[in-house]
């Protein structure tokens, strides 16, 4: 790697030499700046961590109390070694968080994840100059756009409409960290029926609600009675419960799944989902495409997903642009 | 369109059968008659002829997007559906317009581009991308792609019919047999109550097929209420004499007329009135000839002289549905094999499959065994007091086929595989040792369970070594072990030999790749005639 770059690949996440510190190591480090709370950017064994103040009920939650934690306020810069560090809006869940950092090689920004879409529970992606645009890419290719929010929202709505109608409880598996709590913001006062919350979800469903966000109501699923048949009712769940013994207490249930994984018909068969609702909080490619004209960069990192095709597009539109792996960052160098 | 596209987001949006069944009866129900018709076509299973080619497809989805044709690749490889590929790219459609019916878009907007030059089928494909959206585009780019699988049956769709009708579901399956024709009247036959006038003279009976039997034939009961046969590896076909015409369908429902000449001029030896079930094989002094040599025939509408004498082939009847111009399938096999022994006369090109003579259970493996120096896939056990049926009910028909051979081979290089494994690494290579490397001599794409499908998705993700277009090359590591059918020389492939039917057996992680077997252990079985190991 040439000596004249900001950041680098090292333990899963980037090192930036001047500043001797990491962003989303997924091995423990003296020093992490961490965009957002999501397993494959936060884990714990830092010793320090720098994460935007509004993410950090929810980082805590997540990683554990272990170390030092420092709250940072979005667009208020701050030094760390040679660097002037800035966090901004990520637009991607509650305190997610892109980087801008500054040193006498440039200005280098990194996306942890981002989305251009609105999303009542976080404040809305901004963009910010910089020479080097290091940016998501998990949905980096043209078939991935987004429709918009409002009309999923209605497709879910109309889903649980129709379930109501045949008495089938409507089972919707989503991320439990984010997704969850977008939809429940966006059903908040439109609810046709009661919300069941499985255990993995509940925690962070009120990390969200002590920082005063309005979530539709909802009930743990263990409260419910014994033979209760959820018929008329929404219950969210991770997909992990898919196919699992807790699935038995929904006889009859109509079965969806929230990602933006779901705009590709196959991907949505193979998981056998009645349903697919295309709704992400990822950028989609267009989100893409204009977040780098937006960030003004000359030279177009791409990272988190399978980049290559976005950088081969940029190129073409006469840009800088590369596809780092940072996994590989994280095999030592010895091993196969 | 509008109706049918939603028939096919109700069909989409559940795995349920009875859903989807009552979606089916909806959509018959309340259909134009020739809408319905060309949907009964479609989810049957058959398609339009291509009109339109899918390299010109890709430039014009590449002019309409404006992105490269090398992304448009990608995505394809993602999304593993061209017609859905497409669709997804495209600017969205104007959904607020008025669009045909299924029947005008195929028979006025669709059939016609054969006639138009190359710029008018552009423009009139691309002006239909911008006036349909949602499902109906995604479904006209499948009707331009031609497969056409939505997660319905055949059967299903039957089902659907006969309950409309109000008719039992296996006249409808007959109804559909042979020439059967996309049209308004014909849909309004189809759902009409039961006569016996509606059928042409051409029309085959639906195909009775045997269940694979998976645990001893001692399991069946008496074997005196047995017939057992040998299961001959053709093409399985159904012979109809009527009116003094023959005619000849395969179980594909395909008029193979004019195909095989010396089999129709024997036929004209029965007498008229009569359909038997048999098994066309390449065939010659009292043997069959291996499947390879039936191949050269199977592509051939009008065989020359030297094909017709290179490669004979017979029609070797075993069942008979029809005597004297009455459907005798409800009689027991007993009976209508009596038919059929008084139906034919042998020639060379028309013969009565004997059944084999048994009279203890225990003497069936070792003529199992013995399958494969006869040329035949294994044996044939059916009960002889049962009813010719339709489709694959099981219990009176069971074939018990020979074990397949087997082998150990290196995965080598991984494809993504198309619709429900699409963006997936499902299609696989596999090699052999010859001296110091490994050589490709199999692609295979079934056999293995979805967690080890996504676990070795995720090992080929890690461990690609180049890429070739969609194919990645991969480090030999794993170990499979592979079953096949049997094997011929093949001066194509790199191995000199071509594997039939390779499939995945299981995953041997108990082997590392010195163990994989060698192309000479292979070539071995070549020499034998494939006969034994």
């Amino acid at each position: 790697m040439a000596s004249n770059h900001v950041l680098v690949p090292d333990a899963g996440g980037l090192y930036c030499p001047a500043g001797d510190f990491w962003i989303d190591p997924l091995r423990a480090v003296p020093r992490a700046v961490v965009t957002h709370a999501h397993a494959d950017h936060a884990r714990s064994g830092a010793g320090q961590y720098f994460s935007a103040r509004e993410g950090l009920p929810v980082l805590t939650h997540r990683v554990g109390t272990t170390g030092e934690f420092n709250p940072v306020e979005y667009g208020e810069p701050f030094r760390l070694g040679q660097t002037r560090v800035t966090l901004f809006p990520a637009g991607h869940i509650l305190g997610s968080a892109t980087v801008r950092v500054e040193s006498e090689h440039g200005t280098w920004g990194v996306s942890g994840d981002f989305k251009r879409a609105p999303d009542p529970t976080c404040t809305p992606f901004q963009p910010f100059t910089c020479d080097v645009w290091l940016s998501e890419c998990t949905f980096g290719l043209p078939v991935y756009r987004w429709p918009p929010t409002e009309q999923v929202v209605g497709e879910i709505l109309d889903w649980w409409h129709g379930c109501i109608e045949a008495k089938r409880p409507a089972v919707l598996f989503c991320y439990a960290l984010g997704k969850a709590q977008r939809l429940l913001a966006e059903l908040a006062g439109r609810a046709p029926g009661p919300i069941w919350l499985h255990g993995a979800m509940q925690p962070l469903t009120d990390c969200y609600r002590e920082q005063g966000l309005v979530l539709a109501d909802t009930r743990p699923v263990s409260a419910a009675a014994k033979g209760y048949r959820f018929g008329q009712d929404l219950i969210l769940a991770p997909p992990s419960a898919a196919g699992s013994p807790w699935m038995r207490r929904f006889p009859k249930h109509s079965s969806g799944f929230i990602s933006g994984w779901m705009r590709i018909r196959g991907h949505r068969r193979r998981r056998g989902y009645d349903r697919g609702f295309v709704l992400s909080d990822h950028a989609d490619w267009p989100g893409l495409i204009d977040t780098v004209a937006d960030m003004q960069a000359q030279r177009v990192i791409t990272i988190h997903g399978n980049g290559e095709a976005l950088a081969g597009f940029l190129r073409e539109q006469g840009l800088q642009a590369e596809s780092w792996n940072l996994r590989t960052s994280l095999q030592t160098p010895s091993s196969p | 369109m509008k109706a049918f596209a939603h028939l096919f987001d109700r069909l989409d949006r559940t795995t349920g059968t009875n859903a989807k069944l009552a979606a089916l009866v909806d959509y018959f129900r309340s259909a134009q008659a020739m809408d319905a018709a060309w949907a009964v076509q479609f989810l049957t299973g058959k398609r339009l002829k291509r009109l339109v080619n899918t390299r010109e497809l890709r430039a014009w989805t590449a002019m309409a997007t404006g992105l490269p044709a090398w992304l448009i690749e990608d995505s394809y490889e993602q999304v593993g559906d061209l017609a859905e590929t497409m669709h997804l790219l495209l600017p969205p459609g104007h959904s607020d317009r008025d669009t045909p019916g299924l029947a005008d878009l195929v028979e006025e907007q669709i059939q016609p581009l054969k006639t138009l030059s190359d710029e008018q089928r552009r423009d009139a494909v691309m002006s239909l991308w911008q006036t349909l959206d949602g499902s109906e585009r995604f479904l006209f780019n499948k009707l331009l792609t031609g497969g056409f699988r939505v997660g319905v049956s055949k059967r299903l769709v039957t089902r659907a019919l006969a309950e409309v009708a109000g008719v039992d579901s296996t006249l409808i399956t007959h109804r559909l047999m042979g020439r059967w024709q996309p049209t308004a009247a014909a849909f309004e036959a189809l759902v009409a109550p039961a006569s016996e006038a509606d059928l042409d003279t051409a029309t085959p009976y639906p195909f009775f097929l045997a269940s694979p039997l998976e645990a001893e034939p001692a399991s069946l009961g008496l074997a005196h209420e047995w017939q057992a046969e040998w299961k001959w590896d053709g093409i399985r076909a159904q012979l109809i004499r009527r009116g003094g015409e023959t005619y000849i369908w395969s179980r594909g429902e395909e008029l193979m007329s004019g195909r095989f000449p010396e089999i129709e001029a024997a036929a004209e030896s029965l007498p008229d009135g009569v359909v038997l079930d048999g098994e066309i094989l390449a065939w010659r002094d009292r043997q069959p000839l291996p499947f390879a040599v039936l191949q050269k025939r199977i592509g051939r509408k009008k065989p020359g002289p030297t094909t017709l004498k290179n490669a004979p082939v017979c029609f070797l009847a075993y069942d008979c549905l029809e005597w004297q111009g009455k459907d005798v399938r409800t009689l027991p096999l007993g009976q209508r094999l009596q038919h059929l022994g008084h139906s034919m006369s042998q020639s060379s090109a028309l013969q009565h499959a004997r059944p084999i003579d048994f009279s203890h259970w225990r003497e069936l493996p070792a003529l199992r065994d013995s399958a494969r120096e006869r040329g035949v896939e294994g044996l044939m056990l059916k009960r002889l007091d049962s009813p010719y049926r339709v489709g694959r009910t099981r219990g009176d028909w069971w074939k018990w086929k020979v074990e397949p051979y087997t082998f150990d081979g290196v995965l080598i290089y991984a494809q993504p595989g198309h619709g429900r494994r699409s963006g997936l690494f499902t299609d696989y290579t596999f090699a052999v040792h010859d001296q110091d490397a490994l050589v490709p001599v199999a692609k295979a794409y079934s056999g293995l369970t979805q967690k080890e499908i996504d676990r070795l998705d995720r090992w080929i993700r890690n461990h690609t070594r180049e890429r070739f277009g969609p194919v990645r090359s991969v480090e030999p590591v794993h170990v499979f072990e592979l079953a096949f059918e049997g094997i011929q020389a093949s001066p194509r492939h790199k191995s000199g030999i071509a594997l039939r039917f390779p499939r995945i057996q299981r995953w041997r992680e108990d082997l590392q790749v010195r163990d994989a077997d060698h192309l000479d252990d292979l070539k071995r079985l070549l020499k034998s005639g494939g006969k034994a190991i």
